[in-house]
């Protein structure tokens, strides 16, 4: 049995990628085998309820209060890793030049501001997207948990306006070469993506980098745009832009699959264009124009006039699996690929298990894989301990917003799998312009025994290769 | 204000929430202002709630 230890500090707000930093100073302790630092919205209160945080302390913290909680084996040792919190929590915020207390300030600090970038908790990013939307900005809303109406609503008060609302739940976004939210440095060049999944918009973005070319701008426009109550309102808006947009040559669409009045207009869309479009839709039977990202990629290339180089990687065939293959992935879409990829080889649904460990269900109010690998560190170690698992295949995201060393992060687990016997494939997402390094990356993986391909449909193909 | 004008020039940016996305936004020397914002405190939505029903 082990023993708990809460922390409240009133009114004392601090943002989610600071408080996991928090948490993983925490986790540090001695004997330590839980920690929670969440602000105490009512969504966040019932995650810290669900994973055993419970008590008066957590009952009467209101949405401006921060909860620590930490599980150790022992209370003295819970006591002592809490009295390292006030160390953890000194070290400042940075922040931007300029902190504006409201929107009147910020605008009239920054005159001509033309986007609002939102990433406050989903409960609370409805109203500041209106703020955004009625002070004439474009808005990029990174927070999920927007309810559908409420995202209908402020897209149509957005498309009323001649406004772009990318998100909620938007990730990823390129404009005129500055990437916002999670993204990667790549070349400018002539091809436009619109998309509502971030990690395929910053996938199909590297591999064009990757054969030379490179990217005029990539709309986002969140997980949900094509559902038929949204109707695809930021998506046919991206389109329309990046038609008239005159470096746009080719675009690319990549997707979970659309409803089925949003897919009929989108085809409408598609044949009457003036550019050539190319469609990716992942998640379901209809994978539209190309089936995985490299696909994509390939058509939009050809269309704007580059060859494709002959793939040179040659790696060893693979050996025969025995048991299952699980996958632990960062990126939602690149799950959803590598299932089709498994899919289509015929390969029986009993032999593989693909987990997307940013999914809410995963996470639990913690950060996501692309920059927390606690849990899928776990989940590693799992599976490596479960001899009915043979392969493990994963995929790691570099560029802006995404951990300093995904691969370093999880090498001492990757190392523990391979002791074990498990074959370790994987796949990186990312630029050598990227503060990570995408050779460096891939050297890491290299270094410690595990197979990296090209591309994660590369990765996934050879996977199905590896369980035949 | 329409969407073609959004993709001629890089964007000036208010960033609402995480801080690290308005430092990699300055990183590609984007113009940001970051807005201080805060959940708002309970007592606050229920005098909110009461002042709605009140008008």
């Amino acid at each position: 049995m082990g023993a708990t230890a809460y922390s409240v500090r009133r009114h004392t707000y601090l943002d989610s990628v600071f408080l996991m930093r928090v948490a993983q100073g925490l986790q540090a302790g001695s004997g330590v085998t839980d920690v929670a630092a969440l602000m105490a919205t009512p969504a966040n209160k019932q995650l810290l309820f669900e994973a055993g945080f419970s008590g008066p302390e957590v009952e009467s913290a209101g949405a401006d209060d921060l909860v620590v909680g930490i599980t150790a084996r022992s209370e003295p040792e819970a006591e002592a890793a809490l009295s390292g919190l006030d160390r953890l929590l000194a070290a400042p915020m940075q922040d931007a030049s300029h902190v504006a207390r409201s929107w009147d300030e910020a605008l009239a600090v920054l005159p001509g501001a033309n986007l609002a970038v939102i990433s406050v908790p989903g409960d609370y990013a409805a109203p500041e997207i209106e703020h955004a939307l009625s002070r004439g900005l474009h808005v990029f809303c990174f927070s999920s948990n927007v309810s559908l109406g409420d995202e209908a609503r402020l897209k149509q008060l957005a498309s009323s306006r001649g406004l772009l609302l990318m998100g909620p739940d938007c990730g990823t976004a390129i404009i005129a070469g500055k990437g916002i939210g999670f993204s990667n440095a790549v070349r400018r060049g002539p091809i436009g993506i619109v998309g509502g999944s971030g990690t395929g918009i910053q996938a199909v973005s590297c591999l064009i980098d990757a054969a030379g070319s490179g990217i005029s701008h990539a709309i986002g426009c969140g997980s949900r745009d094509l559902l038929d109550e949204i109707g695809g309102i930021t998506t046919f808006a991206g389109l329309r832009a990046l038609a008239g947009d005159p470096e746009t040559k080719a675009i690319v669409v990549v997707s979970k699959t659309p409803g089925p009045k949003t897919r009929a207009r989108l085809a409408e869309l598609t044949a009457a264009s003036p550019k050539p479009i190319v469609t990716c839709f992942l998640g379901g039977p209809d994978a539209g124009s190309a089936a995985t990202f490299d696909d994509a990629v390939a058509q939009a290339l050809r269309l704007v006039g580059v060859g494709v180089a002959a793939n040179g990687e040659t790696p060893a065939p693979p050996a025969h699996i025995r048991g299952r293959a699980r996958g632990l992935f960062a990126g939602g879409s690149l799950r959803y690929e590598a299932e089709r990829i498994l899919q289509r080889a015929g390969v029986s649904a009993d032999r593989f298990e693909l987990l997307d460990m940013g999914s809410e269900e995963i996470t639990r109010g913690r950060a996501h894989p692309m920059i927390d690998p606690r849990l899928r560190a776990q989940r590693i170690l799992e599976s490596a301990r479960d001899s009915s698992v043979g392969l493990l295949l994963l995929d790691f995201v570099l560029g802006r917003g995404a951990a300093m060393d995904p691969v370093g992060d999880l090498i001492p687990a990757i190392g523990e799998a391979r002791r074990r016997g498990s074959v370790v494939v994987a796949s990186v997402v990312g630029s050598d312009r990227d503060p990570q390094g995408l050779e460096r990356q891939r050297t890491a993986l290299r270094q410690a025994g595990v197979v990296v391909l090209s591309s994660s449909a590369r990765a996934a193909a050879y996977v199905a290769e590896a369980l035949r | 204000m329409n969407v073609d004008d959004l993709l001629q020039k890089p964007p000036k940016v208010v960033n609402v929430g995480l801080r690290n996305f308005a430092r990699d936004l300055e990183d590609q020397q984007v113009e940001v202002v970051q807005l201080d914002w805060r959940p708002p405190r309970p007592e606050d939505e229920e005098m909110k709630r009461l002042l709605e029903k009140l008008l």
